[in-house]
């Protein structure tokens, strides 16, 4: 079985590795995951068998919130060394962080129309990662509508910090603004866990963290394919323009 | 070895660039530019669209960054005193880089704050005389035709007298009266001792004035040597070879 | 074909060394040295200074324009009054549901201001003229924060009495908190407003971008904007518990985004 992904061609070695043992150890955390979920997790007392999907949807956030973290770091050693890679590995990772967070968010409803009897509610938790969506959406949205790739580059590294100084900001001020997550308590650093509970927890955060390596051992190198492509493309057009063109005097 | 580590600053260096490589995403604009341009000098760069005389003078401006090589300005890496470097140059740009929305005069004294400028109130005034304005200078900037956008243009580089003065195709859209009086400035100019650049597509324009030549094409300085002995038919033959040269 | 082109040496030799031309050399590098001793006005007061001037500008033409303030104006007369078609005001009672009107209102125009203000600078290309003066970007930026404060308390000084007039509630007793309120918010609004306008004012479809950045990012001062305004419109006070928390947060938003986008703003203006 060969694995989707990018050219074999020249690759490092240690990445071919990474690129296929990766999404191995995702996909098997993952069924390790779900088995727990279901078969090794003690029953939650108030909510029964829905609450599993914390197991899915807690563990997300948390990773969610490392992505956009690595973007925080990669957007400033881009600026400070104005190298590709840096602004590769922050594209990159605010996609990734982009899909952990849509997982929070559509797992969320899902757990919560059956507890609380509505798809939605403008409760803390819920809302901070909506916000969080928005403004990395805005940042991927500002990536597609600028044009010069340096440019987009700069304005990108620019956002990716502003986006995550405002993070715990966001975070504060939704939870003053709504009280409390009925859940918080349960959820925060498995304090209140019963041990099988945490297990499995910890074996999500672990999937998720697997996960999001894996996307990107795949994307970053995609990333710098694209750029590879488009320098040839640049270069030969500019050949050819040069065998057309012709000098004009006024 | 830069220009900035080459020492003291060099008086007579007024703007130098060693292996300078802009891109513009993948293309490359400037290619590997080595250029020294002394004090006094009136150097003129001709060449077609895309041949990057206008990145090359921009870039000199501190307008752009290169993305790799150097430059430097009276002997100084521009990155370490920018204010400096920038209060000693000038650009004449297209577009005038001036707002529509004030008077000519209003505009005048923003920019002589901005540099500092001792008395900018009277130093425009004696600007705008020059520039032949002195009618018009309550009226907004928007009310003004191509040409006297170009002289006020002119007026506003000069404010802060900058030893270094930079033009991007000033000629563009002139009629001739305007054209006329942009020459006798530039005359000014050069017999003030200013060290002046200026970019142009026209080569009448700038066989007249200039002390040295410059040709360039696809990023490259393909032709460069005192203005002397050229004339308009001999320079003409020669932007010739050299655009359909580079183009082989 | 033609033989290519000898390609002279950039920079002709230096003629040889006579008397005068030392002299004339000597000359040169004193003038150079007295130049140098003479550079522009430095140091924080003189970038104040320059900020100061850059605000000053576009007030001036604002005043002779009137192209924003006015627009702004009517923008947020025109959602008070749309807003005031979804709310009942004969029977909510403006100090519950009026704050969200008013912020609303504020917001909205605010947003086209921001984009004015780098609009302004494309005609002609000002902003090269701007970054070819000796002020850094940061003061640049703390320029157009200025002019883009002033626009905004502008409008919202004009806005509000009107609002009390059209929906009926005492304005009076209110008025110091409110003021203070709204000021201090408007602030931070501005901070991120100015720089994110900066930003979109060189994208496509920037005036679609402009308001979903900023919104998403001002969610926390809209919120405390929102809470504060509603604490203050029912009587209470500046430094009552809850609203305390909130003015203290919205203090630490405008500090750290006007902050970060200073430091950050010549990243935005480079080419």
């Amino acid at each position: 079985m060969s694995l989707p992904g990018p050219a074999r061609a020249d690759r490092p070695g240690w990445l071919a590795a990474a690129q296929m043992l990766l999404p191995l150890i995702a996909g098997g955390m993952a069924i390790a995951t779900l088995y727990g979920a279901f078969f090794y997790a003690a029953r939650e007392k108030t909510m029964g068998d829905v609450q599993r999907i914390f197991y899915f949807h807690a563990p997300a956030g948390i990773m969610c919130f490392l992505a956009f973290f690595v973007t925080f770091l990669a957007s400033i050693a881009y600026l400070r060394t104005r190298r590709r890679i840096w602004d590769i590995v922050g594209h990159s990772s605010v996609e990734a962080g982009m899909l952990l967070t849509s997982i929070v968010l559509l797992t969320g409803p899902f757990w919560a129309r059956p507890v609380w009897g509505t798809w939605w509610t403008w409760e803390a938790r819920l809302v901070w990662t909506l916000v969080l969506w928005m403004i990395y959406a805005g940042y991927l949205l500002l990536r597609r509508y600028t044009d010069d790739p340096d440019q987009q580059a700069r304005f990108a590294a620019v956002m990716g910090i502003v986006g995550f100084l405002d993070v715990p900001i966001v975070y504060y001020s939704v939870h003053w603004w709504r009280g409390h997550h009925p859940l918080v308590l349960k959820v925060s650093g498995g304090g209140g866990l019963e041990p099988t509970m945490r297990i499995v927890f910890l074996g999500g955060i672990i999937t998720y963290l697997f996960l999001y390596m894996a996307l990107m051992a795949l994307r970053v190198p995609l990333g710098r394919m694209e750029d590879d492509l488009r320098r040839l493309e640049a270069s030969s057009r500019a050949r050819a323009r040069g065998r057309r063109d012709m000098a004009r005097v006024t | 070895m830069t220009p900035a580590e080459s020492g003291p600053a060099d008086p007579d260096t007024v703007a130098a660039a060693r292996s300078l490589t802009r891109r513009f995403g993948h293309h490359v604009a400037l290619d590997a530019v080595d250029l020294d341009v002394r004090a006094g000098e009136f150097l003129t760069i001709f060449g077609p669209n895309g041949a990057g005389k206008t990145t090359l003078l921009r870039t000199l401006a501190t307008l752009l960054r290169p993305t790799s090589g150097s430059i430097s300005l009276f002997g100084i890496d521009p990155r370490r005193e920018p204010e400096w470097i920038r209060s000693r140059l000038g650009l004449i740009a297209h577009s005038g880089l001036l707002y529509g929305g004030m008077s000519a005069r209003d505009n005048l004294i923003f920019y002589g704050r901005m540099y500092s400028v001792p008395d900018p109130a009277g130093r425009a005034a004696r600007l705008l005389t020059a520039v032949g304005l002195q009618d018009r200078t309550a009226d907004l900037v928007r009310t003004y035709s191509r040409g006297m956008l170009q002289r006020l243009g002119i007026a506003r580089a000069l404010m802060h007298e900058p030893e270094l003065v930079l033009l991007d195709e000033p000629y563009t859209g002139l009629d001739q009266h305007a054209a006329r009086m942009l020459r006798g400035l530039l005359g000014t100019l050069s017999g003030e001792g200013r060290t002046v650049i200026m970019v142009t597509h026209q080569l009448e324009e700038g066989l007249e004035i200039s002390s040295r030549l410059m040709i360039m094409a696809r990023g490259r300085i393909e032709h460069d040597a005192p203005a002397a002995g050229m004339t308009r038919a001999s320079l003409e033959r020669l932007y010739h070879d050299v655009v359909d040269g580079a183009a082989a | 074909m033609n033989p290519p082109p000898a390609v002279t040496p950039a920079g002709a030799a230096a003629p040889a060394a006579t008397p005068d031309s030392q002299a004339a050399h000597a000359a040169r590098a004193d003038h150079h040295a007295a130049r140098r001793a003479r550079g522009p006005d430095m140091g924080v007061r003189a970038e104040l200074a320059r900020a100061a001037l850059v605000a000053a500008k576009d007030l001036r033409i604002e005043m002779r324009s009137l192209d924003n303030v006015p627009a702004m104006f009517f923008f947020a007369l025109l959602v008070l009054v749309i807003l005031s078609f979804g709310f009942d005001f004969s029977t909510a009672k403006f100090s519950d549901v009026g704050a969200g009107v008013l912020w609303v209102a504020f917001v909205f125009p605010a947003v086209l201001s921001f984009g004015h203000a780098f609009a302004l600078e494309r005609d002609g290309e000002c902003l090269s003229g701007l970054r070819l003066t000796p002020a850094d970007a940061g003061t640049l930026y703390l320029g157009k924060l200025a002019a883009n404060i002033v626009f905004m308390l502008a409008m919202e000084a004009a806005i509000l009495p009107l609002s009390a007039v059209l929906f009926g509630y005492d304005l009076a007793p209110v008025l110091a908190p409110l003021a203070f309120v709204i000021a201090v918010h408007s602030v931070g609004f501005c901070a991120v407003g100015t720089l994110f306008g900066a930003m979109t004012a060189r994208t496509r479809r920037g005036d679609v971008l402009l308001p979903i950045l900023l919104f998403s990012v001002s969610v926390p001062l809209m919120l405390a904007a929102v809470r504060t305004t509603s604490a203050v419109l029912n009587g209470g006070g500046l430094w009552d518990g809850l609203t305390k928390t909130w003015l203290v947060m919205t203090c630490l938003f405008d500090l750290v985004f006007t902050t970060a986008a200073w430091l950050s703003f010549q990243y935005l203006l480079e080419e």
